[in-house]
């Protein structure tokens, strides 16, 4: 009995789980280059979409419901149908970090940006990197590849940091400036969340492959 | 009934996890047919062990040789050592009438005697020369299995009277009438109705705190409900069943260490 | 409605088919017709030619030259001593003989020898074993022309029927009751006396029954052992002189007269009385046993 079916469901469950991958990065992209260009049209629009981000992650957030329901999962099986539950639910997360960013956009309105944006699309390229190939690795079950975006998150964290202090000067040297430096901040900091979250998805990666927590992981390597 | 004697003394110091029962490269043939090859399992006292695996692996033969009943076989013969409480129960000095006293069974389709249900849970008592109150025995054992509030007022009706999941209960009480410390249950879900299991299922769970249970099961849930540990054996090419892998069942059955393994429970065995 | 057959590559040609039943079926009613009619027919002439000789004196008083108070007493009473006594002997042994052939003999070349054995007596024409019992029993075993030689003999006629009835009875037995006793360490004579035998009991009993039927209506053995035809005594032990009913029935129909055959019908429709009690009883017996582990 090979099961033909399920496996046919698995997989079109994780086409579903990519397709919302890349809503998500599309939002996060979007929702940066509308604050680059201060397009308010594009802002609304990202804000507006996350509504259909939340639908599809509740749809395939079912379709596993539906799966464990019927299908009875064990083993290799259930690590996959249980992950896929979770990275819909970090997915989901992570668009409401892009909707966070398009009202912030909305916030800055035709405003004069503080200074022009270099560091953040930096930090939001990475981001959306890090997404991306942990979405890949994934659906490759490649746990090499899931470890290089866990460690990849060092570099998000001293961008960050980087930013962060930057930031702070700006508003220590003049008090005027807070405002607009917070908002930014706050760009900043949704973008390094969703390099968390990337770093999240691969964890379950090792987990759904392996059977066993990342920590352990390396330690196995050894 | 206190009957200690050579065989319930034990080899082992006293642990949690006492090892009450194991095989030793146990291999069990039918004439020229090796049905089982060099089985090592470890049973633990007061736990539950599955053994699960596709059919005519040899799961109902290795059960079988826990109490001897594969010496009713004929062409049965019988190597290699199975040792309850260190003692070997193959060896020439052991008396097998006296192991099944002691390592109770219940089998796939309840046979429960053309008796009445008092007279069922006696016959156990009478045979092995019981001396104590047979009837408060009675009404322990069926107490025990649950089954007591649903017959105590027609003990004397015949057991093939009861429902399929009141017959195997039925059965369970027969057999823990006589205290046996391991009970042997070769399937006892499979014949009955999806509520019935259920109410087998929790008897088996209260049962742990007293007695040691090997149930051999083709259902991966039942497993999973019910087992502490799962052994999962396979047939090789020369159709001989062996042992692929045993440990924690909440460890096979969400992540398995070997292949063949994860191939019988994900259901892509072929 | 997709056959990918076709219907046309049937002809079922359905009412030919039922008719062919339905002659098949007529035929068959007819061969237990024919059964019937034939018993009928002798009950009938039995019942005719016998009812007015059946009366108490009958069944009280020897048999006399004069047909007009002649009985049955002394054959009635010699039945039922060789009947006790064929009781006593061919129970006990062979129901030993079925539950050692059944549930202890390895299965070996002398146990299939056995087998083939017992079967084959069965169809042994009795008179054989009268003439066995005459040698044995009478002679050799010095027991004389008695009662018991005669139950001897018939014993061991029927034998082989009482053991190959009570070897199905016990062959019926679910393997799944054995298998439990096992499982709580009952020994294999523990597991025989009190789950085997009985659930085996009522089909033993009803073999027992239907084997004594058989032998109560034999008259050849009887006739070679006991060499007596005209009795006018009743046994009073095992040692006794005797007849049989079958014996006086036959004595009374070879005589001219024809009172005498009116004797004979009205003894066959005693011994028939007495058989169609017996089969009752093996019947009734069974059916109540059956309902009881049918439940």
């Amino acid at each position: 009995m090979a099961r033909t079916d399920f496996d046919r469901e698995l997989t079109s469950l994780m086409d579903e789980l990519l397709l919302l991958g890349s809503m998500v990065r599309k939002s996060v992209l979007k929702s940066l280059v509308a604050l680059k260009t201060r397009d308010l049209a594009l802002s609304k629009k990202v804000i507006d979409d996350d509504d259909l981000i939340d639908q599809k992650a509740v749809e395939i957030e079912d379709k596993c419901i539906h799966l464990m329901a019927t299908q009875q999962p064990l083993a290799g099986d259930l690590r996959t149908v249980i992950t896929v539950l979770h990275v819909a639910s970090e997915l989901e997360r992570m668009g409401d970090y892009a909707e966070g960013i398009g009202k912030i956009g909305l916030k800055i309105g035709t405003d004069q940006l503080l200074k022009p944006l270099i560091d953040i699309p930096r930090i939001g390229k990475l981001a959306s990197n890090m997404l991306k190939k942990a979405l890949e690795t994934l659906v490759a079950r490649d746990t090499e590849g899931a470890k290089a975006v866990i460690e990849s998150d060092d570099e998000v964290d001293a961008l960050y940091n980087q930013i962060y202090r930057e930031l702070l000067l700006y508003m220590i040297e003049d008090p005027k400036t807070i405002k607009k430096a917070t908002y930014l901040l706050w760009v900043a900091h949704d973008l390094e969340r969703i390099a968390d979250r990337a770093t999240n998805i691969s964890e379950r990666t090792i987990f759904m492959v392996a059977g066993i927590k990342y920590e352990l992981y390396g330690l196995e390597e050894n | 009934m206190n009957r200690e004697n050579e065989l319930t003394k034990t080899n082992n110091s006293q642990s949690n996890d006492q090892v009450i029962l194991s095989t030793r490269d146990l291999n069990v043939y039918y004439g020229t047919f090796r049905a089982i090859k060099d089985i090592n399992l470890e049973v633990k006292k007061n736990q539950v062990l599955a053994l699960i695996g596709p059919s005519g692996c040899g799961k109902s033969t290795v059960l079988r040789c826990f109490n001897r009943m594969n010496d009713l076989i004929m062409s049965a013969k019988v190597e290699g050592s199975v040792l309850y409480n260190g003692n070997n129960l193959y060896s020439p000095d052991v008396d097998a009438a006296e192991i099944r006293s002691r390592i109770g069974m219940v089998f796939q389709k309840p046979n429960p005697f053309p008796k009445s249900i008092y007279d069922n849970v006696a016959f156990g008592l009478k045979i092995n020369g019981y001396q104590g109150d047979i009837e408060e025995a009675v009404e322990r054992s069926l107490k025990r299995a649950a089954l007591w509030n649903e017959v105590k007022d027609r003990l004397k009706d015949n057991g093939l009277t009861l429902s399929g999941g009141q017959q195997q209960r039925l059965c369970i009480a027969r057999a823990l009438a006589i205290e046996p410390d391991i009970i042997l249950m070769d399937e006892p879900c499979s014949s009955l109705d999806p509520i019935a299991t259920l109410a087998i299922e929790e008897l088996i769970r209260d049962l742990i705190s007293k007695y040691t249970i090997i149930i051999v099961t083709h259902n991966m849930q039942q497993a999973a409900r019910v087992s502490d540990e799962t052994a999962f054996l396979m047939v090789g090419e020369d159709r001989a069943g062996y042992l692929v892998e045993t440990g924690d069942t909440q460890q096979i059955l969400t992540n398995p260490k070997e292949e063949r393994t994860e191939a019988y429970i994900t259901g892509r065995f072929s | 409605m997709n056959s990918p057959i076709g219907i046309e590559h049937f002809s079922p040609k359905l009412n030919r088919r039922k008719r062919f039943g339905q002659f098949i079926y007529l035929l068959l009613l007819s061969c237990v017709l024919i059964g019937i009619m034939g018993l009928l027919l002798l009950l009938v002439r039995i019942l005719f030619d016998g009812i007015d000789w059946l009366s108490w004196h009958f069944l009280t008083n020897f048999p006399s030259r004069h047909p007009e108070i002649a009985g049955m007493k002394s054959a009635i009473f010699g039945t039922i001593w060789t009947i006790g006594l064929t009781g006593i002997f061919t129970v006990p042994i062979g129901i030993g003989a079925a539950i050692y052939l059944e549930e202890y003999s390895p299965k070996n070349w002398f146990t299939q020898i056995v087998e083939i054995n017992i079967s084959n007596l069965a169809g042994v024409p009795s008179i054989v074993y009268g003439l066995l019992g005459l040698a044995l029993f009478v002679q050799w075993m010095s027991i004389g022309r008695t009662v018991l030689a005669g139950a001897l003999t018939l014993a061991l006629l029927v034998l082989p029927i009482v053991i190959l009835a009570s070897r199905e009875a016990i062959r019926a037995v679910p393997d799944s009751y054995r298998q439990a006793s096992y499982a709580l360490g009952a020994t294999k004579w523990q597991t025989q006396k009190s789950v085997v035998l009985p659930i085996a009991m009522p089909s033993v009993l009803t073999g027992v029954i239907l084997a004594l039927s058989r032998a109560i209506g034999e008259a050849a053995p009887i006739i070679a052992i006991s060499a007596l035809v005209y009795l006018t005594f009743i046994p009073t032990n095992p040692l006794s002189r005797f007849t049989v009913m079958p014996i006086q029935i036959f004595n009374w129909v070879s005589r001219p007269q024809d009172e005498f055959r009116g004797l004979a019908a009205a003894g066959i429709i005693i011994l028939l009385i007495i058989l169609l009690g017996m089969n009752s009883f093996a019947i009734y017996f069974r059916n109540r046993y059956q309902k009881q582990s049918e439940e």
